[in-house]
């Protein structure tokens, strides 16, 4: 089987544009991507196009209307927040069996603003209707508040990673914030469902990726091995059973789940990983991945924040591109937009917020209901 | 809470409402494993098999985690309010509010029970209330 590569790859700055459409932001970054790598629309074999607001709505074929109807097999996917990652990982997936050779993946989302309704709405009791429960910083709050009842985890732990993303984000053009919030800014900011106030919950903008994914003989023979970086491991898993039945959705098995698997493929270990962009679409949620991703072990996530291990020029930065609280959060353009993120880094092109000697790294994103998918990305060494 | 949206009982949820109607908590267990199941559906999904029964809860248990909602996402919800999970004394888990409590006073662990409001003719919520 051969390996695949991404040899083209890059996002759209994050922010709000009332005035543009979904297939307009999708066609942007999708040219950003083939200039990247110097490919044209014509030299792809097929389109994989990640998008959840309009998942009824043909955006990858209205994309091509847009930069060329070339007639390629077009492939829609709605996967909630792992929407992106799952378009990249079908495009993976087509390299991976040898249908094509090079494909384009390409992740879009325009949102309002507000908060997100809940996923997952099981068989017949409705969550949200009947106790108010279902929106999403409720349901990540009180995922954190079992880590704290757990293992005594504080308000300012959680607080810290608003504090780190914000800061990281200063660092990155493409973010849609670049402000420092200080520590007292994020804990006195707006409470919106305890531990998390409004500075702790991701930022809903609009925003596009996209991805030029290429078997490793096409590579070779376009001569862009140069800046190409390693797809080791694409895995997506659904929430396995558990134990305990849990009613509320289960935000760490199937991240567990995926992680497991995803080292098997790419056969590294934690240890290993240089960086990564991991989905804190809620500050208590980070934490939770530190030990579902197994950064640091159980019950360790208090410290690892405290130490400053996740901070850019720590032992393994987190979200150095300012994650979805500072980034921002287009569901489904993020899970490229990670990997547009970690790609850079392993292409030493990440500038001011480089991650020193970055060779594997790591992206996750977590979809309620619930789909998680994982990408471990290696640099090519010649 | 006045005026919030109701649910409407299917063929699998009714034995729960009519038994919240009636003051009964009714969770589904399975024959095979043993596990309870909430919230209700077709099949164990440990067992992959059809082999749920209806069984009465005590009613009573803890706190497993919460949050204290001071956004809704819908009007209707008066602010702040508390999202509960509670572990129920024969282990399985229930998504419900804590009523009768300030939210300051809300701690994981704490001992609860439940307590029924009648919302409509068909629709009676189990909440749950601290206990001594």
């Amino acid at each position: 089987m051969t390996d695949a590569y991404v040899v083209g790859i890059d996002m759209i700055k994050f922010g709000r544009f009332p005035d543009r459409t979904v297939p307009d932001l999708g066609a942007e970054a999708a040219l950003l991507a083939l200039d990247d790598c110097g490919l044209k629309i014509q030299d792809m074999e097929a389109l994989y196009c990640g998008n959840l607001g309009q998942a009824g709505g043909m955006v990858g074929q209205r994309i091509l209307q847009e930069i060329g109807q070339t007639g390629i097999p077009v492939v829609n996917t709605a996967n909630a927040c792992a929407t992106g990652a799952t378009a990249f990982r079908e495009g993976w997936m087509s390299i991976k069996a040898g249908v094509y050779d090079v494909v384009l993946a390409v992740g879009v989302e325009q949102m309002g603003k507000g908060l997100l309704g809940g996923a997952g709405g099981g068989t017949g009791i409705p969550k949200e209707g009947l106790l108010g429960s279902g929106t999403m910083p409720a349901v990540f709050a009180e995922a954190g508040q079992e880590h704290a009842s757990k293992y005594g985890t504080t308000f300012e732990q959680f607080a810290k990673v608003s504090v780190k993303n914000h800061h990281h984000s200063t660092l990155n053009p493409k973010a849609m914030y670049q402000i420092e919030t200080p520590l007292e800014t994020v804990m006195n900011a707006e409470m919106i469902a305890y531990p998390n106030t409004k500075l702790m919950c991701s930022v809903n903008v609009d925003g596009s990726a996209a991805a030029v994914i290429c078997s490793e003989k096409k590579a070779r023979e376009l001569g862009l091995m140069g800046r190409a970086v390693k797809v080791s491991a694409s895995v997506l898993t659904s929430d396995p059973w558990q134990e305990r039945d849990l009613v509320m959705p289960d935000v760490n098995s199937c991240t567990r789940l995926a992680s497991a698997k995803a080292f098997e493929m790419a056969g590294i270990g934690a240890s290993d990983v240089n960086l990564v962009e991991l989905h804190d679409c809620f500050a208590t949620a980070e934490i939770l991945h530190y030990e579902n991703l197994g950064l640091c072990a159980d019950g360790e996530a208090g410290k690892m924040i405290d130490s400053g291990d996740s901070a850019l020029g720590g032992r393994c930065p987190v979200n150095v591109s300012g994650g979805l609280l500072s980034k921002g959060h287009p569901l489904g353009a993020t899970g490229i937009a990670n990997i547009y993120e970690v790609s850079t880094h392993l292409r030493g092109e990440a500038g001011k917020r480089q991650v020193e000697g970055a060779k594997v790294g790591m992206t996750h994103v977590i979809g309620l209901g619930s789909a998680c998918a994982i990408h471990v990305l290696e640099k090519v060494t010649a | 809470m006045s005026g919030i949206p109701l649910p409407t009982p299917n063929p699998i949820t009714r034995p729960h409402w009519e038994g919240c109607r009636e003051g009964l908590l009714r969770v589904q267990r399975c024959s095979a494993c043993g596990d309870f199941v909430f919230i209700p559906r077709v099949g164990c999904p440990r067992c992959l098999l059809e082999t749920l029964e209806w069984v009465e809860s005590v009613g009573r248990g803890t706190l497993y985690s919460y949050s204290v909602v001071h956004r809704p996402q819908r009007p209707e919800f008066e602010v702040p309010y508390v999202v509960a999970i509670v572990e129920l004394d024969e282990g399985w888990h229930m998504l419900t509010n804590l009523v009768e409590c300030e939210p300051e006073d809300v701690r994981v662990g704490m001992k609860v029970e439940v307590s029924y409001r009648e919302m409509s003719d068909e629709i009676t919520l189990p909440y749950f209330r601290p206990r001594p």
